[in-house]
């Protein structure tokens, strides 16, 4: 379904630069990101994705140049997961601190539910493990109903399973019109067209 | 897998997120039910109170006469250095676990989530300080008089401390090790509030009315409510930023 805001780009990043300890990570990198794509953002470690990242969402504010239009509320999923370990998972997702909207029990456990959580909904989170924790972090992107989804490193710890169920979810966010700017090392398996951002090369393709 | 709503995205571009006011109150419970679900967090500042005051009689003797004329002070400087104690924890285990992070993207506004905090750090503190210190007053012979005005300058200046306090935990939380600077940031800043303090219960002791030391205590609450936010939410973004 095509929705009006595809004209105008949910996130615009103009001339970006960013420099590190005296290395240049990237400069004059300018990139729109419209509703209907994905985008993933490649480079080896150390190369500046979870900066750009972070640039992107509006957590780094100074010491870099350039500037980013954000006419929408992102969700960012970061390293961390924010999952508080003293609330169980249906808590930590309907207090979220993100202010995202207000979720019925039903809708949250419909969504632990779909990430293999059944079961773990009113346990005290310190008992689930760290795969476990993304999981109860990854739920965020089948409540949130934010266009524009800026995920960095979304797979880490999660299984094999866990992995294509999330290539799906965002292939299918990406055809209801939403966008997606994640970083990944592995390359992606996922119906919809993915574009590719290569930090390192500076390739945009 | 698919996409309970597929259609959700144009809903999302006009933001169905809750209003300030519901996300402060969900922010307040949260952080409530954290302290509630670790006691010992809320009991420390307490037994540390507790402790203090009773090394004070065993230093200075056990004369009533000479154990009165420090009440106030001993009673004002052990809140203080308690509610200090606990200041440090304010914001540290959110930005441990990227919580911090999520609550600064909110959209709503970083003011009066940070005001949700501070009051969630003053009703597990503060208020509970106030609430035990009249048998700790009567310990140290503390007139009766007295504990009303004792009670009402520790309400209304544990919560200036609280205020101040996450200012200086604010601006550390991204140090791996905050606790001594902290201390050295806001100390200074709780001076005349340790003044006003103790100078209301003073006033009590002596038959004066404590009446305008309260309210100078209430005007500096007033001024902490409005602009400390403003600093906690600055020092935030930029601990984060860091």
């Amino acid at each position: 379904m095509p929705i009006s805001v595809n004209d105008a780009p949910l996130l615009a990043a103009q001339s970006l630069g960013l420099v590190r300890g005296g290395r240049e990570l990237f400069h004059d990198l300018s990139v729109e990101v419209y509703g209907g794509q994905l985008w993933q953002i490649e480079g080896a470690n150390g190369a500046g994705k979870t900066s750009l990242m972070r640039i992107l969402c509006g957590l780094s504010r100074y010491g870099f140049e350039g500037k980013v239009l954000r006419p929408v509320t992102p969700l960012y999923l970061g390293h961390q997961t924010a999952v508080k370990a003293l609330l169980s998972p249906r808590e930590n997702l309907q207090w979220h601190v993100s202010g995202a909207g207000l979720y019925s029990d039903d809708q949250v456990d419909d969504a632990l539910a779909r990430l293999g959580l059944r079961g773990y909904e009113d346990v005290p989170s310190h008992t689930l493990s760290a795969g476990q924790h993304r999981r109860v972090n990854l739920a965020r992107l089948f409540l949130s109903d934010a266009c524009l989804w800026l995920l960095d490193e979304p797979f880490t710890a999660i299984d094999k399973q866990g992995v294509d169920e999330t290539q799906s979810l965002l292939a299918s966010h990406v055809d209801g019109g939403g966008a997606v700017v994640m970083t990944s090392h592995q390359a992606l398996q996922v119906s919809c067209n993915v574009n590719t951002l290569n930090l390192v090369q500076g390739v945009v393709s | 897998m698919q996409r309970q709503h597929p259609q959700s995205c144009s809903r999302g571009c006009l933001l169905s997120v809750p209003h300030t006011g519901q996300f402060c109150a969900r922010v307040l419970r949260r952080q409530l039910l954290l302290a509630v679900r670790r006691p010992i967090e809320i009991g420390n500042p307490l037994l540390f109170f507790a402790i203090v005051i009773v090394l004070f009689p065993l230093g200075l003797g056990p004369s009533p006469e000479r154990l009165v004329s420090f009440a106030p002070g001993v009673l004002w400087i052990t809140a203080l250095l308690s509610n200090l104690l606990t200041s440090d924890a304010v914001f540290r285990s959110d930005f441990d676990d990227g919580s911090l992070e999520q609550l600064i993207l909110a959209p709503q506004p970083l003011f009066f989530s940070a005001l949700a905090y501070i009051l969630a750090h003053w009703l597990t503190t503060g208020l509970l300080l106030a609430a035990v210190s009249p048998v700790f007053a009567l310990m140290l012979n503390l007139p009766v008089s007295a504990l009303g005005a004792l009670f009402v300058s520790l309400l209304l200046g544990t919560a200036v401390l609280s205020l101040l306090g996450g200012i200086g935990a604010a601006l550390t939380v991204g140090l791996k090790r905050g606790g001594i600077l902290i201390s050295l940031l806001i100390l200074p800043l709780y001076m005349p509030v340790l003044i006003f303090g103790t100078a209301a219960v003073q006033a009590a002791m002596t038959g004066a009315p404590s009446g305008p030391y309260l309210a100078i205590l209430g005007a500096m609450l007033s001024l902490a409510i409005a602009l400390a936010p403003l600093a906690i939410a600055t020092g935030l973004k930029v601990s984060i930023d860091a």
